[in-house]
C-alpha cells in the first residue's frame, strides 16, 4: 500500500517534469489568438492573463525551451540596447526586483505589446503574442530570488552577470552606480 | 575469539579422506553459494550471477535501441514523412546512437569479460568482485535514466557525439544535453570498475602455469580492451563533466566569446570516441581466435602475431582520432600524419585475417551456429575495413564524412565486427551458461537472415551517401531521387529485425527447453569446458594446471590441479604476472548489500548534480557512509585471515 | 556466399549511371573532379583486395583435404608455407596502404592551391539557413543575399566560411568537398566550377531540430549571365508595380516582416532572417524547401511552424488580404 502510494507519487512527479521539456513548436491559431486576450486594469497596470495560459501549465515560465526562446528575443530584439543584460542602461534595470509597472506577468507582458512612456516603445508589431509571452516569462527568471530548474543557462558571449540559472542574479553583482 | 586451529584453516587437502565422496563440492558450494531471497540476490558478488545480468541487460537494451532504428527507417522509407516530429527522429537517432555504443557495445564485451574472464584463467572468482556488483547497479541505473528521460520527452536530442556549441547551455535548453553527459559519466565509472577488475583477474588470478603465451586470445583482447578503458573513458568524464558545467555552473571551457574552443570538445570526445569503437571491436576479434580452433579442429595459427595485432591496434588507436575531423580545418600537415596513422591500423587488422585464413586452411571446418557467424564476420568486416581505408584518406573524407556512407561504414564495421561476433560467441558459450545447447536449426535461419538482411540494408547507404545523403536528417525532398532507395533498404531493414526476433526467440525457447550440454559439446580446448555446466558457483573443484596453450587438448584425460586451498573460506590462488607461478593464497570477499546501497548512492548523486551543483556536495555524505559499510570489517572468516 | 554477393553487384549498377545535383560521383568543379578520380583508385583497390581475401576464405573452406589427415612432416611444411604467404600479404597490405596515403597526400596539395584573382564571397551558416555575402572593394557593390550562390564557370572560387551559431558544414559534392563552419574559426574552401548548372549544397554537420532542411542552391552560370545577375542583386528592391502590391509592401514594413528581414530600399531592415531584397528571383524559399512562388510564399508565411517545424519564423497573424498582398510583393521582388 505505501510502495504503491510511493509509486504513484513518483509518477505524478515524473509526469510533472514531462511537461518541462515539450518543445511546442506551432501553436493553434486560436490559442494564440486567446493568449493575447488578457483582461488589463484601467490604468495599464496588473491584470488577468487569459485561461489559456493557466491551461497550459503556464509554460512561458516553467518549460525550458519556451523560457529559451525568451532569451534568444531579448538578444535578437536588443532589449540589452537600452537594458543591458538586465543590469540596465538608459532603460531600468529588470533584474533589481523593482518593477515600475508592476512585478506580475499581465504587467510585463503589457510593458512589451503596448509600450510605457518615456521610451519603451511597443512590441506589439514586430513580436507575436507567443513571442511576447516568452519574454515575459525570461524577463522573470532574470530578477528571480531562486532559480527554476526550468531558467536558461548562460549564453556564447561575453557576459556581465552570472546566468539565469544561477539567480539571484543579484548577489555579487553590482548594477550601474547611480548618477 | 579463537577458533580450533583446523576451523579456521580448513583445507581442500582434509578431505580427501574418501568417506564422503562429494565432501568438498558440498563444502565449496557452502562457501561460494548465493543463497535465494531477494537481499541475496542483490547482494551476490558471484561473477557468473553479475556476468548474467549484464549480458541479459546488455541484450535489453540491444532490442530497445533495435526499436528505435526501426523507428527511423520507418520515417525514412519515403521522402518528406511526417511519421515522427524532427523534435523526437533528434531525440530517437541520438539515443539510438548513444544507447548501442554505451549501454550495449562497451558493457556487453564487459560483461561477456565478467562472465567468462574468470573462467578462462581458470579461477573461482573475478577480482575485486564486490567492485563488480557496484558497477553492474550503476549501469543498471545510468541506463534506466537515459530511457526514462526519453520516455519523459527530455531524451537527448543533440546525436551521440553531442557537439557544442549545439550541446552547449546556448543551443539546448532543458535538461536534455545534461542527461546525455551524466550518462556517459555512469557507463564509464561502471566500465572503469570492469576494466580494473580485468586487469587485476587477467594479470594476478590465472591458473599455475598459464604463462603469457599460454592465455587464450580472448583474454589477452579483454586485457588490451581494459587497459583501452583505463586510458581512454577518463578523456570522455572529463569532457562530459565539462560540458556540464559549461551548461550549470557558467563555465566557458568551450566558449570562444571566452577564451574556449569548441574543438576542444571535438578532440576530448574522439580521444575517447576512437579508441572506444577499438573496445568494442578487439574483444570480438578474441572471441573469434578463441571460437575459431573449435570449429576447424586445430590450434589458432600465428598466436604471437594475432597477440601482436592485438597489442598494435591497441596502441594505435589512440594516435588517430583527428580522423573524426578531417573538416574542421586543422593544419594540412596534422591531416596527412592522421591520414597516414588511421591507414596504418590496416596492417594489424590485415595481420589477424590473414592468421584466421591460415588456420581455417589448415584446419578441418565444420559448419556449426558460431563459424557461420564468424564467415558473415569476413564477408562484413573486411568489407567495412575497406571503406574505413577510404575514410580515412583525409581528400576522400570531405566527401563522405557526416553522410550515409559512413553511417554504413561504421556499421559495418561495428554490427559485422563485433555485433556478428558476439552472437557466435552467444552460440558458443550459451551451453556453458546454461548447461543447454542452443537450436541449430534456428541458428542458421538467424545467421542468414541477418547475414542478408544486414547487407542489404547497409550496403545501399553507401550508395546513397555517394549521391549526397547526410547523416541525422529526419526526411528529405522527393526531388532528391533517394526515395527508392531509402524504401528498399527500410523494407531490408525488417529481415534484419527478423532475425534478431529470431534470436531472441531462440535464447528464450532454448533456456528452458535446450538439449542439454554436457561439460564440452564443442570439444574446445580452453579452460572453461573444464568444469560442469553450468559452473557451479566455485567454478572448479580444484584450480587446474596449465601446460600449454590447448590444455584441454593437449592433456589427455584430466587436467592436473592445485591442492591446498582453504574450503572454510572464500579463497583463491595469486600467481604471478610472467609465468603464473604460485605466489600466494587469497581470500575473495563475501557477499554484501553495500555495492548496490553504494550504487544508489551515487546514482542519486549523479542524477541530482543534474540540476544543482550543490549536489556533488551533500550527495558525497550518503556516499562516503555506504562506503564506510561496504569496507567495514565484520570478523568474517575472509577478514580474518 | 558467392550467391549472396551477386545480388550486390546487381546493387553497384545504379552507380553506373549515377548523376545527381547533389552528387559526389557527377564531378561538375575542380576539386570534385580530383576526388572522384581518387575515390574510383580507391574504390577498386579496395575491391580487388576484398575479393582476393574472400577468394583465399572460400579456397580454403572449400579445398580438398586429406580423410585421414596428414603426417607431420606435410604439415609443418604446410604451416611453414601459411607463415610465408601470411609474411607476403602483410607486405602487400603496406605496399597498398602506403601508395593510397601517398594518392591522398598529394590530391590534398593539389585541392589546396590559392588563386590570387579567385572571387571572394563570405558563406554564413545560421540555424537553419545561409547567409551569402558577394564583398567588392568599392562598399556599395557589396550586396546581401540568402540561400543562393551564383558563381561565374571557370573563375576560381575563394569561399570564406563562418557561422553565426552552432556548427554547420558546407557541401556541394558535385563541386568540392565539404568543410566545416565552426564559431571562433574560419575555413575556406576554394574551388572552380567547370560546368555550368544548378546544384544543391547541404549542412552536413547537426546543427539543431531542423538540419534537414537547409539547403542551398548553387547556379554556375556564363561570366556575363553571373555579371548581369551581379548588377541586379546590387540595386535596390523593385518598387511595387500594383495597389495589391504596394499594400503587400505596407505588411512587409508594418507587421512582423521588418523587424527580422531587410528589402533594400523600404523600411524593413531587420537582419535576423534573410535579406529578402531579391527573393523573388531565387529559386527556393525556407532554405531549399519550397520552389519560390507566389503560392508557395503565402504558404510560408501563413504556416512557417508547419513546414519546418521548429524554425526561427514566427507565425505571424495576418488577415487574409494581407497574406495575399505580401506574398504578391515578395513575389514581385526578383
Amino acid at each position: 500500500m505505501m510502495a504503491s502510494r510511493f509509486a504513484l507519487l513518483a509518477f505524478l512527479a515524473l509526469l510533472a517534469g514531462c511537461k518541462r521539456e515539450e518543445r511546442e513548436a506551432r501553436l493553434a491559431p486560436p490559442i494564440a489568438e486567446a493568449q493575447g486576450a488578457v483582461l488589463v486594469m484601467p490604468n495599464g497596470i496588473s491584470g488577468r492573463p487569459h485561461d489559456v495560459i493557466a491551461a497550459q501549465g503556464d509554460a512561458f515560465r516553467n518549460n525550458a525551451y519556451q523560457l529559451s526562446q525568451g532569451k534568444r528575443l531579448f538578444e535578437w530584439f536588443n532589449c540589452q540596447g537600452c537594458h543591458a543584460d538586465g543590469g540596465g542602461a538608459s532603460g531600468p534595470a529588470l533584474m533589481n526586483g523593482w518593477w515600475r509597472y508592476g512585478p506580475d506577468p499581465v504587467s510585463i507582458f503589457l510593458s512589451i505589446r503596448d509600450g510605457r512612456p518615456n521610451g519603451m516603445p511597443p512590441y506589439r508589431d514586430k513580436l507575436t503574442t507567443e513571442q511576447i509571452w516568452q519574454l515575459t516569462g525570461y524577463l522573470q527568471t532574470l530578477g528571480a530570488s531562486t532559480a527554476s530548474l526550468a531558467s536558461t543557462s548562460r549564453n556564447d558571449a561575453m557576459h556581465s552577470r552570472p546566468a539565469e540559472n544561477r539567480a539571484p542574479a543579484q548577489a555579487g553583482h553590482t548594477t550601474r552606480p547611480s548618477p | 575469539m579463537t577458533r580450533p586451529p583446523e576451523d579456521r584453516d580448513l583445507r581442500d587437502t582434509a578431505l580427501d579422506t574418501g568417506q564422503e565422496p562429494d565432501a568438498l563440492e558440498r563444502r565449496l558450494a557452502r562457501i561460494w553459494r548465493t543463497p535465494p531471497g531477494l537481499v541475496n540476490a542483490l547482494s551476490t558478488v558471484d561473477h557468473k550471477i553479475i556476468g548474467r545480468r549484464y549480458i541479459v541487460t546488455a541484450f535489453v537494451f540491444l532490442a530497445l535501441g533495435g526499436v528505435l532504428a526501426m523507428l527511423m527507417r520507418l520515417q525514412l522509407a519515403q521522402p518528406e514523412s511526417r511519421f515522427l516530429s524532427p523534435d523526437l527522429y533528434n531525440q530517437v537517432f541520438t539515443i539510438h546512437g548513444a544507447n548501442m555504443m554505451f549501454l550495449f557495445a562497451v558493457p556487453v564485451m564487459e560483461a561477456m569479460a565478467i562472465y567468462f574472464v574468470p573462467l578462462l584463467v581458470g579461477t573461482r572468482n573475478i577480482a575485486f568482485p564486490r567492485l563488480g556488483a557496484f558497477s553492474y547497479w550503476v549501469y543498471l541505473f545510468g541506463g534506466s535514466m537515459l530511457w526514462i528521460a526519453f520516455i519523459l520527452q527530455m531524451g537527448p536530442d543533440v546525436g551521440w557525439f553531442a557537439y557544442v556549441p549545439l550541446a552547449g547551455p546556448q543551443y539546448s535548453s532543458g535538461k536534455r544535453a545534461d542527461i546525455w553527459a551524466q550518462m556517459i559519466t555512469f557507463t564509464e565509472i561502471s566500465a572503469l570498475a570492469v576494466a580494473i577488475e580485468i586487469v587485476v583477474t587477467v594479470l594476478k588470478q590465472r591458473a599455475p602455469g598459464m604463462s603469457l603465451d599460454r592465455i587464450p586470445l580472448v583474454v589477452w583482447a579483454w586485457l588490451v580492451m581494459a587497459f583501452m578503458i583505463i586510458m581512454a573513458m577518463p578523456a570522455v568524464v572529463t569532457a562530459s563533466s565539462m560540458l556540464i558545467l559549461d551548461r550549470l555552473v557558467g563555465t566557458h571551457f568551450f566558449n570562444p566569446a571566452e577564451g574556449g574552443d569548441v574543438l576542444l570538445w571535438q578532440h576530448l570526445f574522439w580521444f575517447f570516441g576512437h579508441p572506444e569503437v577499438y573496445i568494442i571491436f578487439l574483444p570480438a576479434v578474441g572471441m573469434i581466435s578463441t571460437m575459431l580452433p573449435a570449429f576447424v579442429r586445430r590450434p589458432i595459427f600465428g598466436y604471437l602475431p594475432l597477440v601482436m595485432a592485438l597489442l598494435t591496434m591497441g596502441l594505435l588507436s589512440f594516435g588517430l582520432w583527428v580522423h573524426h575531423m578531417f573538416t574542421t580545418g586543422l593544419p594540412r600537415l596534422g591531416e596527412s600524419f592522421f591520414t597516414a596513422s588511421s591507414m596504418a591500423i590496416a596492417v594489424p587488422a590485415g595481420v589477424q585475417i590473414f592468421c584466421w585464413l591460415a588456420t581455417i586452411w589448415l584446419g578441418r571446418p565444420a559448419f556449426r551456429v558460431p563459424f557461420l557467424f564468424i564467415l558473415a564476420f569476413f564477408f562484413t568486416f573486411v568489407l567495412g575495413g575497406m571503406t574505413g581505408v577510404m575514410v580515412a584518406s583525409v581528400p576522400l573524407d570531405t566527401q563522405v564524412h557526416d553522410t550515409y556512407f559512413v553511417v554504413a561504414h561504421f556499421h559495418y564495421v561495428l554490427v559485422g565486427g563485433a555485433v556478428f561476433p558476439l552472437l557466435g560467441a552467444i552460440y558458443y558459450w550459451f551451453p556453458k551458461i546454461t548447461g543447454r545447447m542452443m537450436s541449430e536449426r534456428i541458428g542458421r535461419w538467424v545467421a542468414g537472415l541477418l547475414f542478408l538482411g544486414f547487407n542489404f540494408t547497409f550496403f545501399p547507404m553507401h550508395i546513397l551517401g555517394l549521391q549526397g545523403m547526410t547523416r541525422r536528417i529526419y526526411a528529405y525532398p522527393a526531388e532528391m531521387g533517394w526515395g527508392g532507395m531509402n524504401l528498399f533498404v527500410s523494407l531490408c531493414s525488417v529481415a534484419m529485425a527478423a532475425g534478431f526476433l529470431l534470436f531472441f526467440i531462440d535464447i528464450f525457447r532454448s533456456a528452458r527447453h535446450g538439449e542439454p550440454a554436457g561439460d564440452n559439446p564443442w570439444e574446445a580446448s580452453t579452460l572453461e569446458w573444464a568444469t560442469s555446466s553450468p559452473p557451479p558457483p566455485y567454478n572448479f573443484v580444484r584450480i587446474p594446471v596449465v601446460t600449454s596453450a590447448s590444455p584441454l587438448w593437449d592433456e589427455k584425460g584430466s587436467l592436473p590441479v592445485v591442492s591446498g586451498l582453504a574450503v572454510n573460506r572464500r579463497e583463491l590462488l595469486i600467481t604471478g604476472m610472467g609465468n603464473a607461478t604460485p605466489e600466494v593464497r587469497e581470500t575473495s570477499p563475501q557477499n554484501s548489500i553495500w555495492p548496490f546501497f553504494a550504487a544508489i548512492a551515487t546514482s542519486v548523486m549523479l542524477v541530482a548534480s543534474i540540476f544543482t551543483p550543490w549536489a556533488v556536495v551533500w550527495g558525497a555524505i550518503p556516499l562516503t557512509i555506504t562506503l564506510i559499510g561496504w569496507f567495514w570489517p565484520r570478523g568474517t572468516p575472509e577478514d580474518d585471515s | 556466399m558467392n550467391t549472396a554477393r551477386l545480388p550486390h553487384l546487381f546493387l553497384l549498377l545504379p552507380l553506373a549511371g549515377c548523376s545527381g545535383w547533389q552528387s559526389a560521383l557527377d564531378p561538375r568543379g575542380s576539386t570534385a573532379e580530383e576526388l572522384h578520380g581518387l575515390f574510383w583508385l580507391f574504390t577498386i583497390t579496395c575491391t580487388a583486395v576484398w575479393g582476393a581475401v574472400l577468394l583465399v576464405l572460400a579456397a580454403a573452406l572449400w579445398r580438398r583435404r586429406h580423410p585421414a589427415g596428414i603426417s607431420e612432416a606435410q604439415q609443418a611444411r604446410s604451416e611453414r608455407r601459411s607463415g610465408v604467404a601470411i609474411g607476403a600479404a602483410v607486405a602487400a597490405t603496406v605496399v597498398i596502404i602506403t601508395g593510397l596515403t601517398f594518392a591522398s597526400y598529394l590530391a590534398t596539395r593539389g585541392i589546396a592551391e590559392e588563386h590570387p584573382e579567385a572571387l571572394t564571397i563570405r558563406v554564413r551558416g545560421y540555424q537553419w539557413w545561409w547567409e551569402v555575402l558577394y564583398a567588392d572593394s568599392a562598399p556599395h557593390r557589396a550586396f546581401l543575399t540568402a540561400n543562393e550562390l551564383h558563381l561565374p564557370v571557370g573563375r576560381p572560387v575563394r569561399l570564406e566560411l563562418a557561422t553565426a551559431d552552432v556548427i554547420h558544414s558546407f557541401w556541394v559534392p558535385n563541386l568540392a568537398g565539404k568543410q566545416d563552419m565552426i564559431p571562433g574559426r574560419e575555413n575556406v574552401l576554394v574551388f572552380t566550377p567547370r560546368e555550368p548548372g544548378t546544384y544543391r549544397a547541404q549542412c552536413a554537420e547537426f546543427c539543431g531540430i531542423q538540419h534537414a532542411h537547409m539547403a542551398l542552391r548553387i547556379v554556375v552560370e556564363a561570366p556575363a549571365d553571373f555579371e548581369r545577375w551581379r548588377e541586379a542583386q546590387i540595386a535596390e528592391a523593385a518598387p511595387p508595380m500594383t495597389p495589391e502590391e504596394e499594400a503587400g509592401r505596407q505588411v512587409m514594413e508594418s507587421k512582423a516582416c521588418g523587424a527580422c528581414h531587410t528589402v533594400r530600399g523600404t523600411a524593413a531592415a531587420g537582419t535576423l532572417g534573410p535579406d529578402l531584397t531579391h527573393v523573388g528571383g531565387r529559386q527556393t524559399i525556407a532554405a531549399g524547401m519550397l520552389p519560390t512562388t507566389r503560392g508557395s510564399l503565402a504558404a510560408w508565411i501563413a504556416d512557417p511552424q508547419t513546414v519546418k517545424p521548429g524554425n526561427n519564423m514566427p507565425m505571424v497573424p495576418l488577415t487574409a488580404e494581407e497574406l495575399q498582398a505580401v506574398s504578391a510583393y515578395l513575389a514581385r521582388l526578383r
